[in-house]
């Protein structure tokens, strides 16, 4: 590696109302860091590469084990969390942006309550508080259990919503992971008294026939969720509850 | 519940729908038919004649061809809208094939008007509709050959492609491996319409 420096061009914004602008940092390389570790030694020392002192540059972390999700950013131009993307895989020359898909906060910090919203309206997650106890759930097959669990293992992160072409500011599109996770609930023996109420969410405005198989999301998704199976599986159970359920009326 | 709006949902399916059937159909039946194009102009005219003397020509033209490529074209524009391309950012197959499928879309929707006039709303309105030598004289032109050749593969490509986007969406093709397989049977099928299609073009010239 040899390169004695490591260089970085951030894009940065004041608040949620002001204009982005570039500012270029020089961090000293030393082996093992990723870009959380550069971003705090930045955070040590507030100076850019003019040597001006300046605000030390915000951005989100939780885990650093690519767990949470929290700190997804572009970096290179590609959606992926910082804890992972390592300066001695990477290179030197980093660029670091927000998402661009939602509203920036400050710097590198966005706001994807969008993503959250989404969860609720699909209804991800099963009702059972009521007056009386329930009792216990029905069994569930183990083949079920390890689809769950493959769909389970997403963090909200907002890598498939930022490579989606259909999401964005001018589609109504909820996105690929809060539509994946109708299945992981319809899946639940439980989950699935909501089964028809989940359908006909991803039947309504912004659903799964936005959809537009460009498949990026599952490209991007860190954690390996298989979305588009799932989205195309999804797509069956929509068609036949939907449509076929029209010769019930 | 709140009620909700599923228009959007049953318009999207029925886009899915008309690209296969009828339109996607009617391609493969357009380029069968015009390569009777390669027993010559007599044969050709008979077989023009023939189709211009069914019963009920102009509304079964209307209803199984016009409105559902009008339907299709029009609400596939408003889908283009929709999207935000990305293929430069993320340069994987499918996004570029996601990207063609709207270029396509929108080249064959501007040959088609072309087509449609010079082949049949001329022909309404002179009285004198299309024959083998009308069209061998139109093709003449390089710029009108080149905007053939242009069509016929724009509209090829986007059938193949879009049938492997109209198998994910009714449900057919779900696992990892079946979607492979299925991309490469649409590769094959925009492959073969090309040449078929192409192949009929060029008894003309
Ligand atoms: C030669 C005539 C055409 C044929 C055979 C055709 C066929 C198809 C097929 C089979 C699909 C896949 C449907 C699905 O994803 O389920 C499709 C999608 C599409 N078509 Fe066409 N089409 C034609 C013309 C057009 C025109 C004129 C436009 C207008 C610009 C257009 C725009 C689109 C778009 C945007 C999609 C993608 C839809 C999505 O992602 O859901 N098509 N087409």
């Amino acid at each position: 590696m040899g390169d004695k420096n490591i260089r970085l061009k951030i894009k940065r914004q004041e608040n949620a109302a002001s204009e982005p602008y570039w500012e270029e940092f020089v961090v000293p390389y030393t082996p093992g860091h990723n870009i959380i570790s550069v971003l705090m030694e930045i955070q040590r020392n507030p100076v850019n590469s003019k040597g001006d002192k300046t605000t030390p540059v915000v951005w989100e972390c939780n885990c650093l084990e690519e767990i949470c999700g929290a700190c997804t950013m572009l970096i290179n131009g590609q959606v992926r969390q910082a804890c992972s993307a390592l300066v001695d895989t990477i290179g030197t020359d980093i660029t670091l942006e927000p998402m661009s898909k939602f509203p920036t906060v400050r710097d590198l910090h966005v706001d994807r309550q969008a993503m959250f919203e989404a969860l609720k309206k699909v209804t991800a997650w099963i009702p059972i508080d009521g007056t009386y106890d329930m009792g216990e759930g029905p069994r569930m097959a183990p083949k079920d259990q390890e689809e769950g669990y493959r769909l389970a293992k997403c963090m909200t992160c907002g890598c498939c919503m930022e490579a989606c072409p259909q999401f964005n500011s001018h589609s109504t599109f909820l996105g690929p992971s809060p539509i994946a996770q109708v299945r992981l609930f319809n899946l639940h023996p439980t989950g699935a008294m909501h089964r028809r109420d989940r359908l006909e969410t991803l039947m309504g405005e912004g659903g799964i026939a936005q959809c537009g198989n460009a498949q990026n999301c599952v490209r991007m998704c860190p954690k390996e969720v298989p979305i588009t199976k799932t989205l195309a599986e999804l797509n069956k159970d929509v068609n036949r509850y939907g449509i076929l359920g029209l010769l019930k009326k | 519940m709140a009620t909700k709006n599923m228009y959007t949902f049953f318009l999207r399916r029925l886009h899915s729908i008309t690209g296969v059937l009828p339109i996607g159909a009617f391609l493969a039946e357009h380029f069968f038919t015009n390569s009777f194009a390669m027993f010559g102009p007599e044969v050709y005219n008979s077989k023009v004649e023939f189709f211009m003397g069914l019963p009920y020509i102009l509304m079964i033209e209307i209803a199984l061809i016009w409105i559902p490529i009008l339907f299709h074209g029009v609400y596939g524009f408003y889908i283009i809208y929709t999207g935000d391309a990305s293929a430069f950012r993320y340069r994987f197959a499918r996004n570029w094939m996601y990207v063609l499928q709207r270029v396509t879309g929108i080249i064959a929707f501007l040959f088609i008007c072309y087509h449609v006039y010079a082949t049949r709303i001329s022909g309404l309105v002179t009285g004198q509709h299309v024959s083998f030598e009308l069209v061998q004289r139109s093709l003449q032109n390089p710029a009108i050959l080149a905007f053939y050749i242009l069509g016929i593969v724009s509209a090829s490509y986007h059938l193949g492609n879009g049938l492997f986007g109209f198998f994910i969406t009714w449900g057919i093709t779900i696992g990892e491996k079946t979607q492979k397989v299925a991309s490469v049977f649409c590769v094959l099928v925009s492959a073969g319409l090309t040449v078929f299609g192409l192949a009929a073009l060029s008894y003309f010239v």
